[in-house]
């Protein structure tokens, strides 16, 4: 029998508090094996405080030739990052 | 290095697309999985990543060795905690490799048979507590001088492995030189352990950087497109130049007569390993490579039924679960 | 008996049992089913190796004469050894040593909460903090063992040839001896025919799901805690184990 065990994608959230963030991969057999897993493989230096595991096949990624529609038109939208507009410092921290 | 002498296909890809690509590496962004990229590109680094996965696995063994002769609790914890980190590197370099087609099985089983290879260092014995002390001091050392660049690789899961790899990594090398410390200040058995120990890892050390690759065209090819991040040369010497003080501190010999240092180019010189032994490794006449070999295809066949039997469980349960919904 | 000697004996016996078993655990390290696996095992081994540390550290501040963690585990022989006769059989198959681990376990993390009240506030602790590292020991140990037992038919015909092999190292766990009895005394050490039925209630349940046949007999093999007559296999790995302490005597590493 040649079954290869499923990959598994790992995201981690850490002591403090930021978003999950994706940390690596494994292989695993099913979820509940896959998140010990993730623990005993992406946690040995205290990495974090919860964990998601998500099998690889169910994620659907954006299309890297649709990077130009998908991302482009954002870059034009300079009025939404804070240093776009001049304060003077005369009106202290904003 | 961990990928010695990978050479880097060919590649017949149409130009303008070559261009593009050679563009964006050059302009420093990264290459993702699912893009575009010449199929040379791909195929090398499958050899290279994959290469560099499998000496991790089998760099388990020579450490693993000595792991049920530790000489102090401590020294056991501290020794296992880093082999297990190289099966965890193992780990992460397949997972990178994986996202460019190729599947952790197919990679094992072409370790597993001969058709691809893993560092020439790993052929070597260990026969004494020293050798963990001179492993991590020079094999990870020299690992580390290459890693450490090849955190900034063109592509894009590989460097994200290797910026896990290097944080991990950095306990590595000193635990080894503080065991060769506490060999080279201890009793006189234990200093000529130590000095054993140097003798035997020196050259193969200086091997791990493959043989001079000034000359060729893969090497060009795969600096280019950021697989390859230094030539085999100026690492080797970039090691020699900050292991021989090292050396020197501990109070031990580097096994080569003819090593000063030169004024002119800022360095050591320092003799050549002897190639012939080199490439006698590398086709498997090495001191170990069919223990090497025999340990890691009887894991793989011994752990069969345990794969298959814990991939039926979870099918079943599976099965169980939809049949309830 | 006095309650120092019985302490000191049944301190030996927490960490020759983790002694000797993550010894056996650190074995597997680059030799794994499966590299998820091997990384695992050595978390395990690590644990328990940890665990050690303090056992043997206590026992030795407990007796008093000098004797380091490092002393007692690296210096004594064969028949000084407290350890359970299951935890120093070799781990044959990977099903052997999951089973090993498993029945193990479940007594551990039984004794372990009892002992997380003991009377005597060192022993309190340590417990406290290993109870933590072998509550997840046993999650991961008994999952494997049920994976492996409802698995393929040759990994559940493994599991329960392993189940069988294992079963008579079982009994010593839960027979007490004048070093029970004194613990159990002392508030100290749980009674352990109390232990005895949570651990069959658990390890039922185990192996149910498991899909595998509790062995009819109860025999139970002896010798292992007490250290009147440990299995050979024990001596093979102390020669390992302690081979550069033996060899380099008063070194420092």
């Amino acid at each position: 029998m040649k079954h290869e065990w499923p990959l598994w994608e790992v995201f981690i959230r850490g002591q403090h508090g930021l978003n999950h963030r994706h940390v690596g991969s494994l292989h695993a057999p099913d979820a509940e094996m896959a998140l010990k897993i993730a623990r005993d493989v992406y946690t040995r230096r205290n990495e974090g405080v919860s964990i998601w595991v998500v099998e690889a096949a169910h994620i659907t990624a954006s299309s890297p030739s649709g990077k130009g529609p998908l991302y482009e038109p954002s870059e034009s939208k300079v009025y939404r990052h804070p240093t776009f507009f001049d304060i003077p410092d005369e009106a202290g921290h904003m | 290095m961990y990928a010695q002498m990978v050479t880097s296909e060919a590649t017949q890809d149409d130009p303008e697309k070559l261009a593009v690509f050679q563009a964006r590496i050059d302009a420093g962004e990264k290459v993702e999985p699912k893009e575009w990229m010449p199929e040379g590109y791909r195929k090398t680094l499958i050899r290279q990543i994959g290469q560099h996965a499998h000496s991790e696995i089998v760099g388990q063994l020579p450490e693993g060795n000595w792991i049920t002769r530790a000489p102090t609790l401590e020294r056991k914890t501290i020794l296992l905690a880093k082999v297990q980190d190289e099966a965890g590197h193992g780990l992460y370099l397949y997972c990178a490799a994986e996202t460019l087609g190729v599947s952790r099985d197919e990679l094992t089983e072409m370790l597993l048979d001969g058709r691809m290879k893993y560092s020439s260092i790993f052929n070597y014995p260990t026969l004494t507590w020293a050798d963990m002390g001179a492993v991590g001091w020079l094999v990870d050392g020299a690992a580390i001088m290459n890693q450490v660049p090849l955190q900034r690789t063109s592509y894009g899961p590989y460097s994200r492995a290797m910026i896990r790899i290097c944080k991990e990594e950095s306990f590595h090398q000193r635990q080894g030189y503080h065991i060769m410390m506490k060999m080279a200040q201890g009793t006189p058995a234990q200093k000529k352990m130590a000095q054993d120990a140097l003798n035997r890892f020196w050259y193969p050390s200086l091997m791990m950087f493959g043989p001079s690759d000034k000359d060729s065209v893969h090497s060009a090819q795969s600096m280019k497109w950021k697989i390859k991040m230094n030539t085999n040369d100026e690492l080797r010497q970039k090691f020699v130049d900050q292991t021989v003080p090292q050396a020197e501190f501990l109070g031990l010999t580097v096994p080569d007569e003819t090593l000063h240092w030169n004024d002119e180019k800022g360095g050591y010189d320092f003799a050549e390993p002897d190639w012939s032994e080199f490439f006698d490794v590398i086709k498997g006449n090495g001191p170990c490579n069919t223990e090497r070999l025999a340990a890691r295809n009887k894991a793989w066949d011994d752990g069969a039924w345990v794969r298959e039997g814990l991939m039926a469980h979870a099918e079943k349960k599976r099965t169980a679960k939809l049949a309830a919904e | 008996m006095t309650d120092q000697t019985a302490l000191f004996e049944y301190l030996l016996r927490l960490g020759d049992n983790t002694l000797v078993l993550g010894h056996r655990v650190s074995e597997w390290c680059g030799h794994a089913p499966v590299l998820e696996e091997d990384i695992a095992l050595a978390n395990t081994a690590l644990d328990l190796i940890g665990q050690t540390q303090m056992w043997l550290g206590l026992a030795g501040e407990v007796e008093g004469a000098g004797r380091s963690a490092d002393d007692l585990a690296m210096l004594r022989d064969v028949w000084d050894f407290r350890n359970l006769l299951l935890v120093e059989q070799p781990n044959g198959d990977f099903g052997q040593t999951l089973m090993r681990q498993c029945l193990f376990d479940v007594f551990h993390v039984e004794l372990l909460t009892e002992l997380t009240r003991a009377s005597d506030g060192n022993i309190a602790a340590i417990a406290a903090k290993a109870l933590k590292e072998v509550t997840y020991h046993l999650d991961r140990s008994s999952e494997t063992v049920i994976g492996l037992g409802d698995g393929t038919e040759e990994s559940h015909r493994r599991m329960q040839a392993a189940l069988d092999l294992l079963w008579p190292y079982v009994g010593e766990m839960f027979t007490p001896d004048a070093v029970d009895d004194a613990m159990h005394a002392a508030r100290i050490a749980p009674d352990l025919t109390a232990l005895r039925s949570r651990f069959d209630i658990r390890i039922n349940d185990i192996l149910t799901e498991a899909t595998l046949t509790k062995p009819d007999s109860n025999f139970a093999q002896s010798g292992g805690k007490t250290g009147f007559r440990h299995t050979e296999h024990l001596g093979h790995m102390l020669t390992q184990m302690q081979w550069l302490q033996r060899a380099y005597p008063g070194a420092t590493w």
